[in-house]
């Protein structure tokens, strides 16, 4: 079991998803970096399935109510054992009563927490992913207690040889494929979109990123059609949306690239006021 | 008689299948047959279909290896014409209160329209809806088929709150809010039937394709539909269209 101290700024259960209830209006939800919590359940050896703690920007403080051990990827928020700065996807040691807690922001949005075996907390059309009105919870709370299984605590903390490299939080490219709508583009829009450097807004959460710039554009839009994770929508506004994991199912406006999986995972550590820029890639 | 299909990659793992831009059952009946026979070749390929207006999109299990390939191979599956099983078609009737203390916003679309509060309750409960596709949220159904004189733009200021069940009118649509959300449609009416209940085999009772009828129940008749509804005592009335 982990109790939860604090529940830090937005902290949610994460899997791979809800696949196949599309045609329900179910969005996929799933962990936002899955590169970066790929690496935190397979250190642990678990099941790449396994459900797992996405935090982010820290804030959280839980406390361990059996032995187990942990693994955390992704951002950097200085995490530390009952104070104790702790290494990055590395397999950590974590006895009865230990408490984890979160410092400074060094680097990315989102950590993520895998325990050893995954978090053991109620599957809703196959998967633990919060989703509002599909799962009870939207966040974790201060005094849940979440379930995990004991582990007779014999594995030796060690130092894995994965590590992140830097460039999955500082690049800026994101890469990605024309959208169905990309043609609709004229020269100049195309050129605005692959040559300039867009901004994140302050309004970007699980569902989406809205970026500042605006590409000018006379679009109508098109009749409501599949949108899928990772794709770059204009607005009638000009502006533009990435729509990321909570995302619906259907939409409206013109789908004018689409963000590779690793772009996905890559602007998933990135957060209001950066930069980034779409570069092309064929299919 | 086929009709024009178009075909797009969308990302590396899924394909996009457009018809002519515009909304008809005659195009949604395409969609769905073809999905069928799609569903029945390649059904440990693909994790989803997503229908949409003119539009039918497949999220394939992996990356796809041959783009061209795939496409090809759909096309030969359009053009069959192998026997298949009917996909059931059903008409659900949906009971729905329009007493103003649920349908907010219809004295509002009254002064709008010059018809009177029982004019566009007559008009919006007696026409058959078609069921196009689910999206917007958990169990929202797209429905064709307004009659024009119902047509009205959106608020201006969408509504934070809008009440799981209402029932509104939106542009050229009308629908459930299967939760509550926020909202920029004009609330007719509300509904005391479930549209997506995780506990359902069948997440949503109804699917593209299907019909849908509003049927005006009283408020006392709301209430009682509503009791039974929570003890699980209600079952949508429902007609079989095709055998």
């Amino acid at each position: 079991m982990v109790s939860v101290l604090k529940p830090g700024f937005y902290t949610s259960i994460q899997d791979k998803g809800r696949v196949g209830f599309a045609s329900n209006g179910v969005p996929v939800s799933g962990v936002m970096d899955s590169y970066a919590a790929d690496i935190a359940n397979s250190v642990l050896n678990n099941s790449l399935e396994a459900a797992l703690l996405e935090i982010t920007f820290g804030g959280c403080k839980l406390e361990f109510l059996s032995a187990t051990a942990i693994c955390i990827s992704g951002g950097d928020f200085s995490a530390k054992i009952n104070n104790q700065p702790i290494a990055l996807n590395s397999r950590i040691k974590i006895y009865k009563n230990d408490v984890l807690s979160f410092g400074k922001i060094n680097f990315g949005a989102r950590c993520y927490l895998a325990v050893k075996g995954g978090f053991l907390t109620e599957k809703v059309l196959g998967s633990s992913s919060f989703y509002q009105n599909i799962t009870n919870n939207l966040t974790i709370k201060k005094g849940d207690i979440l379930p995990i299984t004991t582990f007779k605590n014999d594995l030796e903390t060690a130092n894995s040889a994965i590590k992140i490299p830097a460039i999955h939080f500082n690049s800026e490219e994101l890469k990605c494929y024309k959208g169905p709508e990309f043609e609709l583009l004229n020269h100049q829009q195309q050129e605005q979109l692959l040559n300039n450097v867009f901004t994140i807004s302050n309004d970007n959460n699980r569902m989406g990123y809205r970026l500042n710039e605006i590409i000018e554009n006379d679009f109508p839009s098109i009749l409501t059609s599949a949108v899928l994770v990772g794709v770059v929508q204009l607005t009638p506004s000009g502006k533009l949306i990435v729509l990321m994991r909570d995302c619906q199912v259907t939409g409206g406006y013109p789908r004018i690239l689409q963000l590779t999986e690793e772009s996905i995972n890559k602007l998933a550590q990135k957060t209001t006021h950066q930069k980034l820029k779409f570069v092309l890639k064929s299919i | 008689m086929h009709k024009k299909t178009t075909y797009k990659p969308f990302g590396n793992a899924a394909i996009l299948i457009e018809w002519q831009a515009i909304i008809s059952k005659e195009i949604l009946n395409d969609i769905i047959l073809f999905k069928e026979k799609i569903k029945k070749e390649k059904a440990t390929l693909i994790t989803d279909f997503i229908i949409g207006y003119n539009s039918l999109t497949l999220k394939y299990k992996n990356e796809i290896g041959n783009y061209c390939n795939e496409v090809e191979s759909l096309k030969l599956i359009y053009k069959q014409d192998f026997k298949l099983n009917k996909v059931e078609k059903i008409l659900w009737e949906i009971p729905v209160c329009y007493d103003l203390e649920f349908g907010i916003d219809l004295e509002e679309i009254s002064e709008k329209s010059n018809l009177s509060v029982e004019e566009i309750i007559k008009i919006h409960s007696k026409k058959t809806y078609t069921v196009f596709f689910i999206g917007f949220l958990p169990g929202f159904l797209y429905l064709g088929g307004l009659d024009k004189q119902l047509h009205f733009d959106r608020k201006p200021n969408p509504r934070l709150k809008v009440p799981k069940g209402a029932l509104a009118i939106g542009g050229k649509q009308t629908g459930v809010y299967p939760q509550e959300s926020a909202g920029g449609w004009h609330i007719v009416g509300k509904t005391p039937i479930h549209f997506f209940d995780i506990k359902n085999e069948n997440l949503c009772f109804a699917k593209s394709g299907d019909q849908i009828k509003f049927k005006a129940i009283s408020l006392e008749e709301f209430y009682q539909t509503e009791k039974e509804v929570l003890k699980n005592n209600y079952i949508i009335s429902k007609t079989l269209l095709n055998g």
